[in-house]
């Protein structure tokens, strides 16, 4: 039941044509209140990275490329036009003219040059660095041998050229990444260090107002190159709100939309309520939670025991535990995401066909290990139940819930951890693109002491699909691409190198003085919401 | 009296070293990597040294310390590992907030407890005065957090009197400043009422009374003020039960002091701003705690400072 759901779901959001949110009759104006709970940390692009600035950044900026709102379709925001090689190597943006920073000055080719420079210096210390490997000289700049990019060049004012030192099929989902937006040199070396306090960019809207622990105050930018974007005139983002005052105040009418989503304690309570039904939004996540099994510990070196565990987990069970706020997986890639295979039916829930396995592998005594898992709830609970189901079919596993930081070490080593509940820091994707699922979880690479594969699971059969999936950069072969990488995917599974267990879904809640589409209000990309869309009903 | 205060600043900066020392070495021990948390997860090994080696995470214990304190004699708190700004200027934007709450709680436990304590007192041995020494009792044990939920739902959430949480105006005040005020008020009527019950036996009562005055001029002119001394010098004190209070108070009443940019800072391993309230707060207890010693003799001549 919980598919059809789903199903449905991923059709409105293929459906969604968006002609209703760029629809012209939309008046312009009003305003609207979002809270969170936390401060903002920054709201520098290059630095940014956690839930809470990840949209708010890309309201205030733009990069070359973005997705079309409420969906993982790329588009072309600040490139006018691109054209590829053919060899996959080279990338030749086209900028639009006449765009223009908040500061007033016209966004050039030596912005793009200096904003892809900045970020893939260590100096500017982006956790995003990394996106950028694949560019001609990245490794030069990186280890500080060099200060500038060699393969990005000013063409003219309005062109830029990248080259890359290997095709990369993925390069124009970096360019639409919060890391590769584009700043204006100035404004930057004015901040130094505080530019994330000071924004400047060419985005939707423009930071007029900061009160440091309390609220930040978003204005239209009124010089927008993108006619009748955004909608609002005014967002104001209202900090250190816990979710369930926020829940409060959204009900009185005090706010329009709580940034953290529905808080877990009010969410059976919430969405029973025949009031509310029509302003709670449920959207899917590039998200998979999964139970990791380190292939080098005996004795889940053994692919039956392995598949052993997949068959034992009742993923039903576990999703009635978080309140039916997930789907069930089968499989590493979220439904949302090219190249999930929706034929694949992945390992059913069998007791007796587990214990046949084990016993298959000699174990058929069962035997004892250990599952780590994050100590917040929901995960203990989770990982409650996962102990229960692998008793079913006789592994006694010990639960070890720690902090978040003591697993991600544990897991980092080859020898500490032989299971690992992902929840609470489980992977949601950087960007819709099946190649962030593999690498750094499922790939050699990140099959190293500090890594985050860790079921160091390493595959280099496996590995070279994916190079070669990744080198297939025009986008003619865009269905071919992610056949291949259905086929990694379906490997991995063969191989059992995880459990995946469920892929979380997002439920947020809007105002009823709040318009746009639903799909705008969960953006899988805009995360939690693309503010550019949102329109008020009053100012209609 | 001038001797007396330089060896009590020698004292108190002695007592902050010994603080940050202590603070840092725990801080030193968790087992989170600061550098791998700034890089992010999709960080490259070479990414994690280059943070590592540009925070001087990669130095020895004695070295981390000794760069600490020389930022902290320049008044250099440090830069927030992940809010990305000068720890000085995050808590120095939050601090009137909080200042502003405790001067509420101080009214509010002042005016509640001291009622209540001197109508216990003259109440003494009745169910008046038993049920208001239950009512403190409580006060004095219920934690805050179920207090500030409880007021919030009945005030704000039921009655609508009140904002539910934020800061800005009188009425957001009034809730946060209850919650934080009745632990104190629990103490100070408790306080009160043996104080006053104390010095109503006094001579000077009787005489007071015998010379003619009235009931309530010996009560306010004389009793009331004798009373009060030993409540004085407790508010210095009180700061630093404040300071335990305001991370919890903070935080249910979404109000935008330090102690919730504290709560914030420990959930998220953000060492800098951790180490920076905590030295912060351990310094306003210490000049707390000084300024009820001076203020002390001030107040009643009999007590001499050495």
């Amino acid at each position: 039941m919980k598919y059809t759901v789903l199903a449905g779901a991923a059709a409105l959001l293929a459906a969604t044509s968006l002609s209703p949110v760029m629809a012209d009759d939309i008046k312009q104006g009003g305003s609207m209140i979002v809270t969170y709970k936390d401060d903002v940390s920054t709201l520098d692009p290059a630095i940014g990275y956690d839930w809470q600035n990840w949209s708010m950044i890309k309201s205030l900026f733009d990069g070359l490329m973005d997705y079309e709102p409420g969906t993982t379709t790329l588009m072309k925001d600040l490139a006018e036009d691109y054209t590829i090689s053919d060899d996959g190597t080279v990338f030749t943006f086209k900028l639009r003219e006449g765009v223009k920073f908040h500061n007033g000055r016209e966004m050039t080719a030596e912005d793009v040059k200096y904003s892809l420079n900045r970020v893939s210096n260590p100096k500017t210390q982006s956790p995003g660095a990394g996106f950028f490997g694949s560019i001609k000289g990245f490794d030069a700049v990186s280890s500080g041998e060099a200060e500038t990019l060699e393969g990005v060049t000013v063409v003219d004012p309005y062109t830029v050229k990248i080259e890359l030192s290997r095709p990369d099929a993925t390069f124009l989902h970096v360019m639409a990444i919060n890391f590769s937006s584009i700043v204006p040199k100035e404004a930057v070396e004015e901040w130094g260090a505080d530019f994330g306090k000071h924004p400047v960019g060419t985005g939707a809207f423009s930071l007029e107002d900061w009160t440091l622990g309390q609220k930040l105050v978003f204005k239209r930018n009124a010089d927008y190159w993108r006619a009748g974007v955004p909608k609002l005139d005014q967002i104001t983002f209202e900090v250190g709100q816990e979710p369930v005052v926020a829940l409060l105040r959204l009900q009185r009418g005090e706010a329009d939309i709580p940034g953290d989503g529905i808080p877990p304690a009010k969410f059976l309570e919430v969405t029973g309520d025949p009031q509310y039904k029509d302003l709670i939004i449920e959207g899917g996540q590039l998200h998979t939670g999964y139970v990791t099994m380190n292939v080098k510990m005996p004795p889940f070196d053994k692919l039956e025991v392995r598949q052993a565990v997949n068959m034992a987990i009742n993923k039903d069970r576990i999703v009635r535990i978080i309140n039916g706020r997930a789907v069930p997986a089968n499989q590493p890639l979220p439904p949302t995401m090219p190249g999930y295979d929706t034929a694949y039916e992945g390992y059913p829930f069998d007791p007796d066909g587990a214990k046949e396995l084990l016993a298959k592998a000699g174990l058929a005594d069962g035997f004892e290990t250990e599952i780590y898992v994050y100590n917040t709830d929901p995960n203990p609970r989770i990982a409650q139940a996962i102990q229960a189901d692998l008793a079913a079919i006789g592994i006694k596993a010990e639960i070890k819930a720690l902090a978040q930081a003591n697993v991600i070490a544990a897991g980092g080593e080859p020898d500490q951890a032989p299971m690992i509940w992902s929840g609470g820091m489980a992977w949601i994707a950087d960007f819709p693109d099946p190649s962030n699922f593999y690498g750094p979880i499922l790939g050699c690479a990140g099959a190293v002491q500090g890594g985050w594969n860790w079921s160091w699971y390493c595959n280099e059969e496996l590995d070279k699909l994916a190079t070669e999936a990744d080198s297939m950069t025009d986008p003619a072969q865009k269905a071919a691409r992610e056949e291949a990488w259905r086929k990694i995917f379906i490997s991995v599974m063969d191989d059992a190198a995880w459990a995946p267990v469920f892929h979380e879904q997002r439920f947020t809640m809007r105002s009823e003085r709040l318009g746009g589409p639903d799909a705008i209000f969960v953006d899988p990309v805009h995360i939690p919401v693309n503010y550019d869309y949102v329109w008020a009903k009053d100012v209609q | 009296m001038g001797g007396y205060i330089l060896r009590r600043t020698f004292q108190s900066l002695l007592i902050m070293l010994g603080i940050s020392f202590v603070t840092f070495v725990l801080l030193y021990l968790i087992p989170a990597d600061p550098a791998r948390q700034i890089a992010g997860r999709s960080a490259t090994a070479q990414t994690v040294e280059n943070i590592r080696e540009q925070l001087g995470l990669n130095l020895p214990f004695y070295q981390q310390y000794a760069r600490y304190l020389a930022g902290l004699v320049q008044g250099d708190l440090g830069r927030s590992y992940l809010q990305k700004t000068e720890v000085g200027a995050l808590i120095w934007s939050r601090l009137p907030a909080t200042l502003l709450l405790m001067a509420g709680a101080i009214v509010c436990e002042l005016v509640i407890g001291l009622t209540m304590g001197l109508i216990a007192a003259l109440r003494r041995n009745t169910a008046t005065d038993t049920s208001l020494m239950v009512l403190s009792f409580i006060g004095v044990s219920s934690p805050q957090f179920v207090i500030g939920i409880l007021l919030l739902y009945v005030f704000a959430v039921q009655l609508g009197w009140f904002p539910i949480g934020g800061y800005g105006t009188f009425r957001h005040m009034v809730l946060p400043s209850l919650t934080l005020g009745l632990l104190g008020a629990g103490w100070y009527s408790r306080m009160m009422r043996s104080s006053m019950i104390d010095v109503l036996r006094q001579d000077f009562i009787r005489t007071a009374r015998a010379k003619g005055l009235r009931r309530w001029q010996v009560l306010f002119g004389h009793a009331f003020p004798n009373a009060m001394l030993p409540i004085i010098a407790m508010i210095g004190i009180d700061i630093g039960l404040f300071m335990s209070g305001i991370v919890v108070v903070e935080s249910v009443f979404g109000w935008p002091g330090i102690g919730q940019l504290a709560w914030q800072a420990i959930q998220r391993v953000d060492i800098p701003i951790i180490m920076g309230v905590t030295l912060v707060s351990a310094m306003a207890i210490v000049i707390g705690n000084f300024v009820a010693d001076l203020v002390a003799p001030l107040i009643d001549p009999r007590i001499k400072l050495r």
